[in-house]
């Protein structure tokens, strides 16, 4: 058997394979060193699999050998290779990341089944991406949605709201799932196939009914709620704000972006803009949605004082920036959109990591954590900075990149007051990362009360190394990305371009 | 086209339509987490009600497959066919041989496709659910069959086919009467035997129902999951209503119940009126006194508390 052969399936099936016997680990290091090798191994097979997809062409893995359009195909191509990647990259930093962070908010007892949940949350998530199978998408979307039920529910050691979070959680996602199977037995009665490039075929020789109308807005409502896209959100802030630190770290970086990859696929590759409803949803409603998303994510941030639940919104208003992006409906937006994808990953994991670390120190998520941080904890401070300005979208990091082909695209497609309205949204993000770095430079550290000092009421010191390290990895990522912006730019661009020109 | 008829025609969708809406509005309307769950399987249920039932063809068995499967028809004049069974890949399935009891006008000769009986149209009628006293005459016409080995030997022993579908058929028959439109009594016994082909069986597409099964496992994953929150939930809470809940969060974070009543607790401005003595009182201790006052109000057993504790 050839390695090279197997690899759309390697980063699945290995997790799949190997997360189970982390139950069976005696304590919490042993499963920490098993996870760690399990997301660093998929990580290696993702990143295997984008150099294989840049150089020789998108790939199509017949599953046990069976022949699509009746077997399962796995089929990668630029786009999903780089949000695989993405989502294993995040998996592989918070992994190493989670240990010293996780084993103080839960139980002991509880670390095996965290580590066994995490893997598979990640392994649903790159299931998702990576599939061509419509009905896969649904079966692996509530994989990882079910570890992640049960991973936020594990803050309640913490805080009890992260049960009641988790519960909304479930049967909002639930839902959305359930919409999104409406959806495909709608598109299945139309064309008889669950194939996505065969739906595509079916669907182009026919004209458009109102059952393949319905079948694309179930879709969408569905995945919106898995995304969090603006009215559909309200499980997301409680989520993101309970559950444990590293957890938050992960999914607000993967989860959400699976999804809106998944809106992206069956907008471009399975329905195809060619069709006139299509056309009009993106325009009418999705645009309607993209910016309301945007300001509303922004400004509610501003007024929070738990930082954790100030990026939960503030990721609110960037699912926002991505569906603007796939809203134009032409290349340039989709390769804006993946951009933002990408790099929204790597800045709100570097964040949620620094808020982690603070976290593990004082014991809270709230503003009153990062008075005079620069003092206390000089690393986490600079990187939950540096991650800050990125989210702005300040030159030299990601974010600007983001924001630059966004900016780029609404032109493209004649619409300078998108234009201004990004540019505007963009100021809110200013005034809501502002108000805690000024926190962090210009505030004394407390002298006394339960903040000036640990929990075991020593001196604050800075947060262990295998937490730094991992979150510099990302801050670094950041910079390099914003710099070298050729590489995700280029890569997206292609991508892209495949996706909306419909053939490879 | 008929209004009545055209909603008639497509009741199954009517169904799934109704359950949905059911299941969603207990979802939202429902303040009780169980009962939310509740309405969360019912929900997903109509979903697999849509699905199955866009994957039934009419006159369509059971579809599972097997290469030496052979349906034997009988031809009457009126285009009605009667089926003895000959496979035993269906031998002691009730169902598979009823389904063609209730006959289909479509004949067909040879072939082993399984997809040329999807192809048949919905003109044929619904079939007839067997009871087992049937199944265990389709076993002995399977058995019979299955001396034969292949389908050439199947003309041989026509008699005993004739005899054993018959005895099948008439079963059937009985229960048919009041269902079917295309009454299966017509069908003499006399006509047995006389002439015989081979046709493909009709399958009910199989897709749907593999897509179903797994998402039943999703759906019984997802409620075992919200259940266990549940549980958990009461622990830590006492209470698993979701206003009692808001509440309990609210004593725990502002004092009071509902934070409105805090600005007009602080205000001073006749807040006896509004204010109830027990949000009053939190207020002053919000972290300890709230907390357990959210307890004794609810009147439930304070369990977990030990956990809760751990909120820091």
């Amino acid at each position: 058997m050839n390695i090279a052969e197997q690899l759309p399936v390697l980063p699945i099936i290995t997790p799949l394979v190997l997360a189970p016997f982390t139950l069976l680990m005696p304590n919490g290091r042993a499963a920490h060193v098993w996870a760690m090798a399990v997301t660093g191994l998929s990580f290696l097979f993702c990143a295997m699999l984008l150099a294989q997809v840049a150089d020789a062409g998108p790939i199509s893995y017949q599953l046990g050998d069976w022949a699509p359009p009746l077997g399962i195909e796995y089929r990668v191509d630029l786009a999903n290779a780089l949000v695989m990647l993405l989502i294993s990259a995040v998996a592989a930093l918070v992994a190493p990341f989670s240990y010293e962070s996780i084993r103080t908010e839960i139980d002991e007892r509880q670390l095996p089944a965290f580590y066994c949940a995490f893997q598979i949350c990640m392994l649903g998530l790159l299931g998702v991406v990576v599939t061509g199978d419509a009905f896969n998408v649904f079966v692996f979307l509530e994989i990882s949605s079910l570890s992640t039920y049960a991973m936020v529910a594990l803050g309640a050691r913490v805080d009890r709201r992260a049960l009641t979070a988790a519960y909304n959680y479930l049967v909002m996602g639930t839902l959305g799932a359930t919409f999104f199977v409406i959806g495909l037995g709608l598109i299945y009665q139309a064309t008889g196939t669950l194939n996505m490039a065969d739906i595509r075929v079916q669907l182009s020789q026919g004209a458009s009914n109102s059952m393949v109308e319905a079948s694309f807005a179930f879709i969408v409502v569905g995945m919106g709620l898995k995304a969090a896209a603006f009215p559909t959100h309200l499980w997301m802030p409680n989520a993101y704000t309970y559950a444990p630190s590293a957890v938050s770290a992960f999914i607000a970086a993967a989860s959400t972006k699976a999804a809106v990859y998944v809106l992206i696929r069956f907008t471009f590759t399975v329905f195809g803009t060619d069709f006139e409803f299509i056309q009009a949803m993106l325009t009418y409603i999705l645009t309607t949605v993209a910016l309301a998303g945007m300001f509303f994510g922004s400004l509610v941030a501003v007024f929070q004082s738990s930082v954790k639940r100030m990026l939960a919104y503030s990721s609110v208003g960037q699912i926002g920036y991505m569906l603007l992006g796939l809203s134009f409906g032409t290349e340039a937006g989709v390769q804006a959109s993946l951009i933002h994808l990408f790099n929204h990953g790597l800045m709100k994991a570097a964040l949620f990591m620094s808020v982690a670390c603070v976290m593990l120190r004082l014991g809270v998520h709230s503003c009153a954590g990062f008075h005079g941080l620069t003092k206390r904890m000089p690393f986490t401070a600079a990187a939950f900075i540096f991650a800050g300005l990125s989210l702005v979208g300040v030159p030299l990091t990601v974010g600007f990149v983001s924001k630059w082909y966004l900016l780029q695209a609404a032109f493209d497609v004649g619409r300078p007051w998108a234009a201004f309205l990004i540019v505007a949204s963009s100021l809110i993000a200013v005034v809501y990362v502002g108000r805690v770095v000024e926190l962090i430079l210009l505030r004394e550290p407390p002298v006394d009360g339960p903040l000036s000092a640990d929990a075991n009421g020593e001196q604050v010191r800075e947060a262990p190394l295998s937490m730094l390290i991992p979150m510099w990895l990302l801050v670094a990522a950041n910079v390099y990305f914003g710099l070298r912006t050729d590489v995700t730019a280029g890569l997206a661009g292609r991508a892209a371009n495949a996706l909306v020109g419909g053939g490879q | 086209m008929d209004p009545f008829q055209f909603v008639i025609e497509r009741y199954n969708y009517w169904i799934f339509i109704v359950l949905m809406m059911i299941g969603l509005y207990t979802v939202i309307a429902r303040g009780n987490l169980v009962k939310k769950i509740i309405g969360l399987n019912i929900f997903q249920t109509s979903v697999f009600i849509y699905y199955i039932s866009i994957g039934k063809i009419a006159g369509g068995t059971a579809p599972i497959y097997l290469p030496g499967d052979m349906y034997r028809r009988m031809d009457h004049d009126d285009g009605h066919g009667g089926d003895g069974h000959g496979g035993e890949g269906h031998a002691g399935d009730g169902h598979g041989a009823a389904g063609h009891a209730g006959g289909h006008g479509e004949t067909k000769a040879g072939g082993h496709d399984p997809d040329a009986g999807h192809a048949s149209p919905e003109s044929a009628p619904e079939p007839v659910e067997a009871s087992d006293l049937h199944a265990g005459d389709a076993n002995a016409a399977g058995a019979l069959t299955a001396t034969d080995g292949d389908a050439i030997g199947h003309a041989a022993t026509a008699d005993l086919h004739g005899g054993a579908a018959n005895a099948l058929h008439a079963d059937a028959a009985g229960e048919a009467k009041t269902a079917e439109p295309h009454g299966a009594e017509s069908h003499g016994g006399d006509a047995y035997g006389s002439a015989v082909d081979f046709v493909e069986p009709i399958y009910s597409n199989p897709l749907p129902h593999v897509l179903i099964l797994t998402a039943i496992v999703v759906g019984i994953a997802t409620t075992a999951v919200g259940l266990a929150l549940a549980v958990r939930i009461r622990e830590a809470y006492g209470t698993i209503e979701e206003d009692e809940l808001e509440a309990a969060d609210n004593i725990s974070e502002f004092g009071v119940a509902d934070p409105r009543e805090r600005a007009e607790a602080q205000a001073g401005v006749g807040g006896a009126s509004s204010v109830s003595q027990q949000s009053a009182s939190g207020q002053s201790d919000p972290n300890g006194r709230g907390r357990k006052l959210a307890g004794d109000r609810f009147g439930f057993r304070r369990a977990g508390a030990g956990e809760e504790g751990g909120a820091a």
